[in-house]
């Protein structure tokens, strides 16, 4: 374990309870590597979780940590932010939580455009029930509820928040660690909603029963499936077939944050008071 | 304090709780609730405080409950259907222990209902509406005057006991607009919740003698985790059976050890009374009118009113029908209260059930007929 983990994790609540090569402790590391780099006062940041494997993390982390319900992380973290601006809110969701029980949350989230950075853990698969698909599950994969392939089609989460609002949008992967970092940092710092959503591996679950034969594997399939957003926008569509766009999407500094506009209401109450 | 005011129940609702504090409010829009918001929306600014209007009713819960981590003190307002959404985040606030109010003006349910008629049909559902045991306290107002008092003492109740506190309102109680002329017993008390003692090492769910842990505000310098698993006085989840045991019965318990700081029950002319009527909210009003009535008649009977209607108060009800001809208990809907009060009676008093479900109040005159064929 290395000074960052004895920095910033809860180091007596180890071991974690993800299975053995989950994607879950890459992200976590790359989370606090990012917070090391930002500087950030442990005391000074809320993380904030939903319900499933990716809910844990912040059992683990040495901040003001919350575990809330199923799919409602960023409304508690939105009360946290409104009633606290000062706090460096991150929100962290897997795929159920982010955009199927809580989609409504995160949609509105991205429209309001409140400073907070959400990390999606999007590994396409229920792994804390054991297996059941999500609205990320691709087609004709194999699943408890999906004996005999699935017929939904998924979303793309990152596509899904930029459509909604989301003034910073990313992706990256649990392969691609350090990128992670500068996708975190980059969100962090970026004044409005930031939304990273990781491609992250959950061997147990949905490699085991999709022809993975290993963790190292579905790493290998990040590696070769994710291309750097830069590059895609030069390759001919049909090389894209089965791939996604890694890196940083979307950003704009057109709309305003939240609690900037905010301000502007406490203003105009004010003077009618006086008035 | 002697100021008269025209306010309507929902207002003074808004009134009470801005006095206690109160700077946050995240709702939904729904009758007959939305008074509550829209002032809010333009009290709160002017006090420096945030007023938001969520997406949904289950949003709202959990910015209340976010809102509160940070020490501020939050409420949110809804009806039946939105009520309903609410109920998971609200035995997470009972289990996490976050201070927090849910007024809830009860309208005529199940579903979408009798839009927008009253009701008593949320007796029940503020009680156990949420999966495991979970405590809670509710109190029951029954006029304006009482809607902006007790909705000052459910955010200090709130704070004092780290519970989710309901106010149950009703359609006729938040729409109705009548004088209230505020006096000294009225003046709203600002109290917050106990914080952590310096010097000592915090334990976010202590097992203290009071039964209440102190609560540490999220960006203090105290950093712990907040969790809705159950957890041990660290804050962590446990499934020790002995850990999980102690929790459980520490926070279903602990409003029992401070009862009759939380009960609140009115008496009207109940000491003499042959017939006891027992009644809350909008239909205490119809019993009260029939007791002023009646007894300007020279007929003997009384009313026992509960104004914390969670924990039921067993006590009060137990002693005040001691020895009378009957009782009974009007009610919006087909019969919820009543069962808590045969419960306490245990059959020592024929109990009368009298129930409207048609949409309208229950009437003075149908709470008289019935109280003189049992005399």
């Amino acid at each position: 374990m290395g000074e960052i983990h004895e920095k910033y994790l809860r180091m007596d609540k180890m071991p974690h309870i993800w299975c053995a090569g989950c994607g879950n402790g890459i992200i976590m590391g790359a989370f606090i590597t990012a917070i090391d780099r930002l500087g950030y006062d442990k005391d000074e940041v809320a993380a904030v979780s939903g319900i499933g494997c990716s809910g844990r993390i912040t059992g683990y982390m040495d901040f003001n940590t919350i575990h809330t319900t199923h799919g409602r992380a960023l409304a508690f973290a939105t009360g946290i932010k409104l009633a606290k601006p000062r706090l460096k809110v991150f929100v962290f969701m897997g795929d159920g939580d982010a955009v199927a029980i809580g989609g409504n949350h995160l949609i509105h989230a991205c429209r309001r455009n409140l400073d907070m950075t959400a990390v999606i853990f999007n590994n396409h698969i229920y792994g804390m029930t054991g297996g059941q698909f999500s609205p990320t599950t691709f087609k004709n994969k194999n699943a408890t509820t999906a004996p005999y392939g699935t017929t939904d089609p998924d979303f793309d989460i990152a596509q899904l928040c930029i459509g909604a609002g989301a003034t910073y949008v990313a992706r990256g992967t649990s392969y691609h660690a350090r990128l992670l970092t500068d996708l975190i940092v980059k969100g962090a710092e970026h004044p409005g909603f930031s939304v990273i959503e990781v491609i992250t591996h959950c061997p147990v679950n949905f490699g085991r029963r999709n022809n993975f034969e290993s963790p190292a594997q579905m790493l290998l399939w990040q590696k070769e499936h994710g291309v750097a957003a830069r590059k895609a926008k030069t390759m001919p569509l049909e090389d894209m077939e089965g791939k996604f766009t890694i890196g940083e999407l979307y950003r704009s500094t057109e709309i305003p944050e939240y609690l900037e506009e905010y301000g502007r209401v406490i203003q105009a109450a004010n003077e009618e008071k006086k008035s | 304090m002697a100021e008269a005011k025209l306010l309507s129940g929902n207002d003074a609702c808004v009134q009470g709780a801005l006095a206690a504090g109160v700077r946050f409010f995240a709702g939904y829009p729904i009758t007959p609730s939305t008074e509550i918001a829209n002032a809010f929306a333009r009290e709160l600014p002017r006090r420096g405080g945030i007023f938001m209007q969520m997406e949904d009713e289950i949003a709202s819960m959990g910015a209340i409950i976010g809102a509160s981590c940070t020490g501020t003190k939050a409420v949110t307002a809804t009806s039946g259907p939105g009520f309903s959404l609410m109920q998971e985040n609200i035995g997470y606030a009972a289990i996490a222990e976050i201070p927090c109010v849910i007024i809830n003006v009860m309208r005529y349910g199940p579903s979408t209902g009798l839009p927008t008629s009253p009701s008593q049909g949320d007796f029940m559902q503020t009680r156990w509406g949420s999966h495991g045991d979970r405590p809670v306290i509710v109190i029951a107002p029954y006029t304006a005057r009482e809607a902006y008092r007790e909705t000052g003492r459910a955010v200090n109740l709130s704070e004092t006991y780290r519970v989710p506190v309901i106010v149950l309102m009703d359609e006729i109680l938040g729409h109705l607009r009548e004088r209230v002329e505020f006096r000294d017993e009225d003046l709203v008390q600002e109290i917050s919740r106990k914080g952590p003692e310096p010097g000592k090492p915090f334990l976010p769910y202590e097992n203290t003698e009071d039964g209440v842990p102190p609560f540490a505000d999220f960006g203090t310098g105290y950093r712990y985790h907040i969790t809705g698993l159950i957890h041990d006085e660290t804050g962590f989840p446990t499934n020790n059976p002995v850990e999980v045991d102690t929790i459980m019965r520490r926070v279903n318990g602990k409003l029992d050890m401070h009862i009759r700081d939380i009960e609140r029950t009115r008496f009207v002319d109940a000491d003499d009374a042959e017939i006891l009527i027992v009644a809350f909210g909008s239909v205490a009003r119809s019993a009260h009118e029939v007791v002023r009535t009646l007894r300007n008649e020279g007929k003997a009977v009384g009313m026992v009113r509960p104004v914390t209607v969670w924990p039921f108060p067993d006590e009060d009800i137990r002693t005040a029908v001691a020895g009378k001809k009957a009782v009974i208990v009007p009610e919006m809907n087909l019969g919820q209260m009543v069962r808590e009060v045969e419960r306490v009676v245990a059959g020592a008093v024929p109990v009368h059930a009298l129930n409207r479900i048609d949409g309208l109040l229950v009437t003075p005159h149908e709470i008289r007929d019935l109280v003189e064929d049992l005399l």
